[in-house]
């Protein structure tokens, strides 16, 4: 029981670093109408410069620094090359995207070089905070669930309560009419961009130290990420938070129990040959998140909070 | 100066088309067959029978992208499904090789018809999303799961060990080579034959606008499913095609490099056309062959390549070449010479600077041992020292200059055009 409450504690962690990037994911697709596909790699990109400045500066600043130079690239590519792509259509910013995603892993290959980095733990964060028998939550997980609330409570803070907010969220609903009031609803999209690139390099930063950090790290969780803002339906931070709990949780849980497929299945009274039913459910954790893609898709096409769009 | 009037250009794209369209055909199958008779060496059957491999796969993705306007990120999935089921029916007997990509394109299309079900509900940006899901979920089932695919080693097959055609068992690179090419030749006949189809040309309408020929009383989700379907069974026959070509059904048949691979050919060849992914996937088997062995830093030109494409020529590589052949023939190319010639000195001092800059950044990162510095012919490119920053100033210059003198001779063109 201790255990299942570690696991849910872990699971419920790891959730909310998926919500940081999913939250940005979904803000920048409601107000640019693209998907941006190099999201993981920003997040990748804000767990190596929070590599490089914690060597440096120490962790405090690379919370600080590393967002706002992913977020400053982000703007960067936001105002270069996504704009200019927007003229060819929204397929092909999907593409430019892609393209990007691409360019920046073999980027990072170049600056940190193609073996795993590891950013070590500031000695306070170091250890364990709470011990239920054998099962132990860890100080610095506790640490980033504070982190990852405090920085979405500010946000949405500031997206309900300051003017600022007000005019943004016009905008991604109704881009012309905020532009006929006079505001730049262009240079709003680029702060949309910034700070949606800028939240996943936090979660990077802050999910770094329990990763491994590798030029492969964007690849293995940006699936996931897409996975869950469409489990959550496209466009719906509602959703986007529900499903990352939910695929956090269950990932969590998945890894954690000693269960095997045929014990799990034994117990409905199908019996199933050995090789399948030696297969424990730690074994098949990675498939997860797409099974419940699949069966979302399956049992409702528009996703857990997504409108009905049935073309989109 | 001839002037060039619309009834004339429509005249002469009218003859020169099929003229041109017989004779790509047959330059096409001539390319294809005539290393069956000149090649000796069994590595440049394999390379070619790579190539063919992706020209089937990108042209079955196209009928996606192209035709039906679906950005998938999971392609290579079917292509690899389609594999592995080939090669298990090939190893139980009782099948020649010749029928393989068959099966395997079958077994693509049933696969299909699973996975198409749930993605094809939805277009745009969530079936990107819903693809992307389904390859990694086959991507990471052929790691975990226990029986069928054979886990990190995979599936093998000795394709010599198949029922022999007379003297033909197959097992020889050139008699696979022949019954890949062949394949090749019927897929992309059969591909083209299908976008000649009413039901191509309605994919097209539900790629332009769906709610329209939803008004029109056809079931878009319906136009798309069966694309899909269709899709996939051309990958299982691409996928097969390796299989043959390598004898192995492996998890890298059916990895998401491989389906990021087919999209990055299709796009940079073109989507518009048809030929245009045919021309994007010997792009990329060229670049991987040719370059890879040279420069550790290729998947950067890949990608810039890419993402140049995109940005500059959304209609890729062939809808860039068929722009400037309808420019040459409707203007002279006399008068083409000049900006041709200053956009290739541009381009290539571009380009130049460009290789300096990388591989010499690469050779400061990755060869240190070797004093960091990158080596062409008796040439060292070191970025500390200032000769090699000399070099790629006076390159940029050089590629700015060009630009600049093009655009001004564009501009006088153009002057001079009006005035007329």
């Amino acid at each position: 029981m201790q255990a299942f409450a570690v696991a849910t504690l872990n699971g419920v962690s790891y959730g909310l670093l998926l919500f940081m990037l999913s939250a940005g994911l979904t803000l920048i697709f409601s107000m640019l109408g693209v998907l941006n596909f190099a999201h993981a790699s920003f997040y990748m990109l804000g767990a190596y410069l929070g590599y490089s400045i914690a060597a440096h500066a120490g962790f405090g600043f690379a919370l600080l620094w590393a967002p706002l130079v992913a977020g400053g690239v982000g703007a960067a590519l936001e105002r270069t090359l996504l704009r200019r792509a927007r003229v060819n259509g929204p397929l092909h910013e999907l593409l430019l995207t892609f393209g990007v995603a691409y360019l920046l892993a073999e980027f990072v290959k170049l600056v940190w070089g193609l073996g795993s980095v590891s950013i070590a733990l500031p000695p306070m964060l170091d250890g364990p905070l709470m011990t239920w028998g054998d099962a132990t939550f860890s100080r610095y997980r506790a640490f980033m669930m504070m982190v990852s609330v405090g920085t979405l409570g500010a946000l949405y803070a500031l997206l309900r309560t300051s003017r600022t907010g007000l005019v943004l969220r016009a905008a991604l609903t109704h881009a012309r009419a905020v532009e006929s009031l006079g505001h730049d609803v262009a240079r709003i999209g680029t702060w949309v961009f910034a700070i949606g690139t800028g939240l996943a390099a936090l979660a990077g930063v802050i999910g770094a130290p329990l990763a491994v950090v590798e030029p492969g790290m964007a690849e293995a969780v940006g699936s996931i990420v897409f996975v869950v803002v469409i489990v959550g339906g496209l466009g719906s931070i509602g959703g986007a938070f529900a499903a990352s709990l939910l695929i956090g949780c269950v990932q969590t849980w998945a890894v954690g129990t000693t269960a095997s497929l045929g014990g799990l299945l034994h117990t409905v009274g199908v019996r199933l040959p050995s090789a399948w039913a030696a297969l424990t459910v730690a074994q098949a954790a990675p498939l997860v998140p797409y099974a419940l893609l699949i069966a979302m898709l399956a049992w409702r096409p528009r996703g857990l909070f997504g409108r009905r769009e049935s073309d989109a | 100066m001839r002037k060039p009037t619309a009834a004339r250009i429509r005249a002469d794209i009218a003859q020169g088309r099929h003229l041109g369209a017989a004779s790509r055909w047959a330059a096409g199958a001539a390319l294809l067959a005539a290393p069956l008779f000149f090649v000796h060496d069994s590595w440049i059957f394999g390379y070619l029978a790579q190539a063919a491999a992706m020209i089937v796969l990108a042209l079955s993705y196209n009928l996606l992208l192209g035709e039906t306007g679906l950005l998938s990120f999971g392609h290579a999935a079917f292509a690899g499904l389609g594999a592995f089921a080939a090669a298990h029916w090939f190893n139980r007997g009782g099948i020649a090789l010749p029928w393989l990509p068959l099966a395997g394109g079958c077994a693509g299309a049933v696969c299909g018809a699973l996975f198409g079900a749930i993605a094809t509900r939805r277009a745009g940006t969530a079936f990107a999303m819903i693809t992307l899901g389904i390859g990694e979920l086959v991507a990471a089932a052929v790691w975990t799961l226990p029986e069928g695919f054979g886990g990190a080693a995979g599936v093998a097959i000795d394709r010599g060990s198949g029922p022999a055609w007379g003297a033909w068992d197959f097992g020889a690179p050139r008699q696979a080579y022949a019954v890949i090419a062949v394949w090749t030749a019927l897929s992309v006949a059969a591909m083209f034959a299908l976008t000649r189809t009413p039901l191509v040309r309605i994919a097209n309408a539900v790629r332009e606008n769906a709610m329209r020929v939803a008004a029109l009383g056809v079931d878009p989700r319906r136009i798309r499913y069966a694309m899909f379907v269709f899709a996939a069974f051309f990958a299982g026959i691409a996928g097969t095609l390796t299989l043959i070509d390598v004898e192995l059904a492996s998890s890298e048949s059916v990895a998401m490099t491989r389906s990021g691979a087919v999209l990055i050919a299709t796009v940079i060849g073109g989507s518009s056309t048809f030929f245009g992914p045919v021309v994007g996937a010997l792009v990329l088997t060229g670049l991987s062959g040719a370059l890879a062995g040279v420069s550790r830093a290729w998947p950067v030109y890949l990608g810039l390549l890419f993402v140049g494409v995109v940005l500059r020529w959304p209609e890729g590589i062939a809808g860039w070449w068929c722009a400037h052949r309808s420019r040459v023939g409707a203007f002279d190319v006399r008068s083409q010479g000049w900006v041709y010639l200053l956009g290739g000195v541009a381009a290539a001092a571009w380009v130049g600077a460009l290789v300096i800059a990388v591989e010499s950044l690469y050779a400061l990162r990755f060869a240190a041992d070797a004093g960091g510095v990158w080596r062409l012919g008796g040439f060292a490119f070191d970025l500390a020292s200032p000769a090699t920053q000399a070099v790629l100033g006076g390159l940029l210059v050089l590629g700015v200059a060009a630009r600049w003198a093009l655009r001004a001779t564009v501009q006088a063109g153009t002057r001079a055009g009006g005035d007329e």
